[in-house]
C-alpha cells in the first residue's frame, strides 16, 4: 500500500485544525460574555456579576491557553506540509495571518493578564476595559482568520504573475465576496456555542442546588440571547449559502449530493453517494424543496457536479452528511431555544427538571455544528486550496513522502488525544468548583518579578484551594 | 535533574511568569518569516520537517505539563518529566535547525529538493546538542540571578560546565563553517576584511573570559548578560558569514523576500499596534510591579 502525502496531508491539517477551533468556539463567545458580565458590574456593583465574571474568567483563562498551544503549530503547517501554496499564495494571505496573530496574542493575551489580575490592582473602569480589549482582540483575530479562509474559497484583488498570487487591492483582498457571510455566520455560531455552555452549566448548577440565583442568571442570559441568535444564524446560513452558490456551485451541488442537474431541484434529505459512478443511491427526495431552498424560487435550479470534469468536483461524502448534521443541530437548538422560552413565559423555567436536564445534554452541540459546518465548507472547496486556481494536489510541499506524514499524523494524533481530554478534564473541575464568593476566593498567588503567574497555574491553584 | 521537590518548585516559580513569552515570540518568528521571507520559509521549514515536528510536540507537551503540574499532584513527577523531556526536545531541535541552516539547502527552483531527512547529519546533530548547553547556560545564569544558597551554588556549577561546552561549540562551528565553506573563509580571512572582523572572535574571546571570572567570583547579574551576550556574538558570527543569504546557499535576502505590496500592508499595521503594545506592555509592568504581593489575589 502506497501512501499518499496529499491525503495524509490534508488528514493531518484537518486534525490540527478541527481541535484548534474548538477553542475559538468557545473563547470569543465567552470573551464578549465576560465583558457584559464586567459592564453590568461596572455599571451596578451588584456582587452577582462579580461572581459569574469570575467563575467564567477562570475557565476562559484555561481554553484561551490550550488555544495558544493549538495554535502554534498552525502557522508551522503553512511551511511544513503546505510549502507551494504557501509560496503561491504568500504574498497574499502572509499579513492576514500575521494581523490575526499580533490581534490574538497582544491584544487579548495581554490584557487578559489585567482581567485574571488584576481586579484588586486597578480602578474597576480599567478592569473593565481589559475586558472588552479581551472579547475585542477575540473579533479581531477571528475576522483577519476569515479573511484569510474567504480568500482562499473566493480570491479577489490579486493578479498572476509566475505562478504566483501579488496583492493588488488590499481591501478587495479582505473584503472578498464570501467574507461578510462567513464572518457573520462563524461569530454567531460562536456566540451561539458559548451561549449554549453556559445555559447547561448553569442547568447543572441549579440542578446540583448550587449556587441557585448564580445559575438562574447564567440561565436567563443565555436563552434570551439564543432566542434572538439562533434564528438569525438560520438566516444568516441562508444568505451565506447563496453567496456560495453564485461563487461556488460545484460546493453546493456536493452539499446537496446533487450530481444531476435536474428542474426543479428536489431536496436531498439523505442518500448514499457515488463520486465514482456519479449517482446517489438509496435517495430520499423531497420535490421542488431544493429549488426553493437554495435559490428561493419554485422552480430555479442548481447545476449538478456532473457539469463538471470529474477532476474539478468536491468530494459529495463530508460536505453532504456534515451539512445535514450541523442543519440537523440548527433545528435541534431553535427546538430547545423555543421550548425554553415558553417554559420561561409560564413561569415554569425552574422546575422543569427534564428541561434542564435536556440544556446539559446539548451543551457540547455547538461545538459539534462548528466542526460539521467548517467539514462542509471546506471539503467542499476541494480539489482547489485557492477556488478555481491551485489545486490542492499541487500545494503540498514536494519533498514529503507518505510516509513522512504518516509519522507526523500519528504524532499529531497521540499528543491531541492526551492533551485535549486533559484540557477539558481540567475546565471540568472549575465548573465543579461553580461562581465563588469574593471574601471566599482562593488565598492570593504571588506575583513574582513584575509579571502574573500563568493563567492555567493560577486557575489550578485556586481550583487546588478546595 | 535537579533534587528535592521544594528545589523543583523554586525553579519553576522563577520561571512561571516569563516562560510563555518564548513561546509567543516563536510564533513571531514563523510569521514573521513567512511574511518577510516567504519563499525561505517555503523552503526551509519542510527541509526540517522532523525537527519542527519534534519541537512543536515538545511545546505541547511542555506547556501543558508545566500547567498541569500544579492541578495532577499525584502525577507531578510525570508532568516534570513532560516539562523536562518537552524543554530537552524542543532546544535539541531548535539547535538542529539552526544546524541544518548553517549546512545549507538542497534546492530546485523555488522549492526544497532534498528529502526530509536531510538534517540527519553529523553538522546540524551537533549544534543541536550544543544549543542545549546554550539554552542550559542561560538557564543556570538565570538561576543565578533568582535564587539563593545551595540552589543557586547548583547553578553556579551548573553554569560553569554549561559554559565549557558552550565554548566548545563555538570554536567548533567557527573552525567547521569556513572549512566546509571556501566562499565563508574567503570572506573572514581575506584581507582587509580580517582587520575589520576580527574584533568579532576577539570580543566573543573576552566576554568568555570575563564569564569565567563572573561565576567564580560569585556575581549574581552578570552571568546572565554574559550569557546573552554570548549568543548575541555567536548570531552576530552566523550573520557575518551567511550575509545576504537567507536560504543557505542559494537565496538572498532579496531574492526571498514579500512584494513590496505585503511589506507596506504589514508595516502600516505593526508601526499602529507596537506603540500600543509597548504602552500596554509597560503599564502591565507597573501595575505588577515588585516581588511577591500577598494582597493580591488571583480573582
Amino acid at each position: 500500500m502506497t501512501l499518499d502525502p496529499i491525503l495524509l496531508s490534508r488528514l493531518q491539517w484537518a486534525w490540527v485544525i478541527a481541535w484548534h477551533i474548538l477553542l475559538p468556539a468557545f473563547t470569543v463567545g465567552l470573551a464578549s460574555y465576560i465583558a457584559v458580565l464586567e459592564a453590568l458590574y461596572f455599571l451596578t456593583g451588584r456582587e452577582i456579576w462579580f461572581r459569574i465574571s469570575g467563575f467564567w474568567t477562570r475557565i476562559f483563562a484555561v481554553s484561551f491557553g490550550m488555544g495558544v498551544v493549538s495554535g502554534i503549530i498552525m502557522p508551522f503547517q503553512f511551511g511544513t506540509n503546505w510549502s507551494r501554496f504557501t509560496d503561491a499564495a504568500a504574498d497574499v494571505i502572509s499579513p492576514l495571518l500575521s494581523y490575526e496573530g499580533l490581534m490574538a496574542f497582544f491584544l487579548e493575551a495581554s490584557f487578559l493578564g489585567v482581567l485574571l489580575f488584576g481586579r484588586r490592582l486597578v480602578p474597576t473602569w480599567a478592569h473593565f476595559f481589559a475586558a472588552i480589549m479581551v472579547a475585542f482582540g477575540t473579533l479581531l483575530s477571528s475576522f483577519w482568520i476569515l479573511a484569510t479562509n474567504s480568500w482562499m474559497q473566493t480570491p479577489q484583488g490579486y493578479k498572476i504573475l509566475d505562478g504566483r498570487f501579488v496583492p493588488v487591492d488590499w481591501m478587495a483582498i479582505i473584503f472578498n465576496p464570501s467574507f461578510p457571510y462567513r464572518l457573520l455566520h462563524n461569530v454567531t455560531a460562536f456566540y451561539i456555542t458559548t451561549a449554549f455552555v453556559v445555559m447547561g452549566v448553569g442547568a447543572w448548577l441549579l440542578r446540583r442546588g448550587r449556587t441557585a440565583d448564580d445559575a438562574r442568571m447564567m440561565m436567563r442570559m443565555a436563552l434570551n440571547l439564543l432566542i434572538i441568535l439562533v434564528p438569525l444564524q438560520i438566516f444568516l446560513g441562508d444568505q451565506h449559502g447563496l453567496n456560495t452558490l453564485e461563487y461556488q456551485p460545484a460546493k453546493v451541488a456536493a452539499i446537496e449530493g446533487r450530481y444531476d442537474t435536474v428542474q426543479p431541484t428536489p431536496l436531498t434529505l439523505f442518500g448514499i453517494p457515488d463520486d465514482a459512478a456519479a449517482t446517489m443511491h438509496d435517495a430520499i427526495e423531497i420535490p421542488y424543496l431544493g429549488s426553493l431552498i437554495l435559490t428561493h424560487s419554485w422552480n430555479g435550479t442548481i447545476k449538478g457536479l456532473k457539469e463538471w470534469p470529474a477532476d474539478q468536483r468536491p468530494p459529495v461524502g463530508p460536505p453532504f452528511f456534515a451539512f445535514r448534521i450541523m442543519v440537523g443541530i440548527g433545528v435541534i437548538m431553535l427546538l430547545v431555544v423555543v421550548i425554553g422560552q415558553l417554559l420561561q413565559l409560564r413561569g415554569r423555567l425552574w422546575d422543569s427538571v427534564w428541561f434542564l436536564r435536556l440544556c446539559q445534554l446539548v451543551a457540547p452541540l455547538g461545538f459539534v455544528a462548528v466542526v460539521a459546518g467548517w467539514i462542509t465548507t471546506e471539503v467542499g472547496r476541494q480539489p482547489w486550496t485557492v477556488y478555481g486556481l491551485l489545486r490542492t494536489a499541487d500545494s503540498v510541499s514536494p519533498s514529503l513522502t507518505g510516509a513522512n506524514v504518516a509519522w507526523s499524523l500519528a504524532f499529531y494524533v497521540l499528543v491531541y488525544l492526551i492533551m485535549f481530554p486533559t484540557g477539558i478534564a481540567f475546565m471540568a473541575g472549575l465548573v465543579r468548583r461553580g461562581p465563588q464568593r469574593p471574601d471566599a476566593e482562593a488565598p492570593p498567588v504571588e506575583i513574582e518579578s513584575g509579571r502574573p503567574h500563568e493563567p492555567f497555574e493560577s486557575a489550578a491553584r485556586a481550583a487546588r484551594q478546595l | 535533574m535537579l533534587r528535592g521537590d521544594a528545589a523543583r518548585a523554586t525553579v519553576m516559580n522563577s520561571i512561571a511568569p516569563v516562560w510563555d513569552g518564548n513561546e509567543t515570540w516563536l510564533i513571531f518568528g514563523g510569521l514573521g518569516l513567512l511574511t518577510a521571507f516567504p519563499l525561505a520559509f517555503a523552503i526551509i521549514i519542510p527541509a526540517v520537517y522532523f525537527p519542527i515536528l519534534m519541537m512543536l510536540l515538545a511545546l505541547v507537551f511542555r506547556g501543558v505539563a508545566f500547567e498541569f503540574r500544579f492541578k495532577h499532584l499525584g502525577l507531578r513527577r510525570l508532568w516534570d518529566a513532560a516539562f523536562c523531556g518537552g524543554s530537552l526536545i524542543a532546544t535539541f531541535a531548535q539547535g538542529v535547525v539552526l544546524g541544518a541552516f548553517i549546512q545549507g539547502f538542497k534546492v530546485d527552483g523555488r522549492q526544497f529538493a532534498g528529502t526530509s531527512f536531510d538534517w540527519l547529519a553529523p553538522f546540524p546533530l551537533a549544534t543541536g546538542l550544543a544549543l542545549m548547553f546554550g539554552y542550559g547556560l542561560l538557564g543556570a545564569c538565570w538561576l543565578i540571578l533568582k535564587t539563593e544558597g545551595e540552589l543557586q551554588d547548583w547553578a553556579r556549577r551548573a553554569a560553569s560546565i554549561c559554559l565549557v561546552a558552550v565554548l566548545a561549540a563555538i570554536a567548533g562551528v567557527s573552525i567547521w563553517t569556513p572549512l566546509a565553506h571556501p566562499d565563508i573563509a574567503q570572506r573572514w580571512f581575506s584581507w582587509p576584511n580580517i582587520a575589520f572582523l576580527s574584533p568579532v572572535p576577539i570580543i566573543t574571546a573576552l566576554i568568555a573570559i570575563g564569564e569565567w571570572e563572573a561565576l567564580r567570583r560569585r556575581h549574581e547579574l552578570t552571568p546572565f548578560l554574559g550569557a546573552i551576550a554570548l549568543f548575541l556574538m555567536s548570531f552576530i558570527g552566523i550573520a557575518i558569514s551567511l550575509w545576504p543569504l537567507i536560504v543557505p546557499y542559494r537565496y538572498t535576502l532579496w531574492e526571498a523576500a514579500s512584494s513590496p505590496s505585503t511589506q507596506a500592508f504589514l508595516l502600516i499595521g505593526t508601526l499602529f499596534l507596537l506603540p500600543v503594545i509597548l504602552m500596554y506592555t509597560a503599564w502591565s509592568y507597573w501595575v505588577f510591579r515588585g516581588k511577591a504581593r500577598a494582597t493580591v489575589g488571583y480573582h
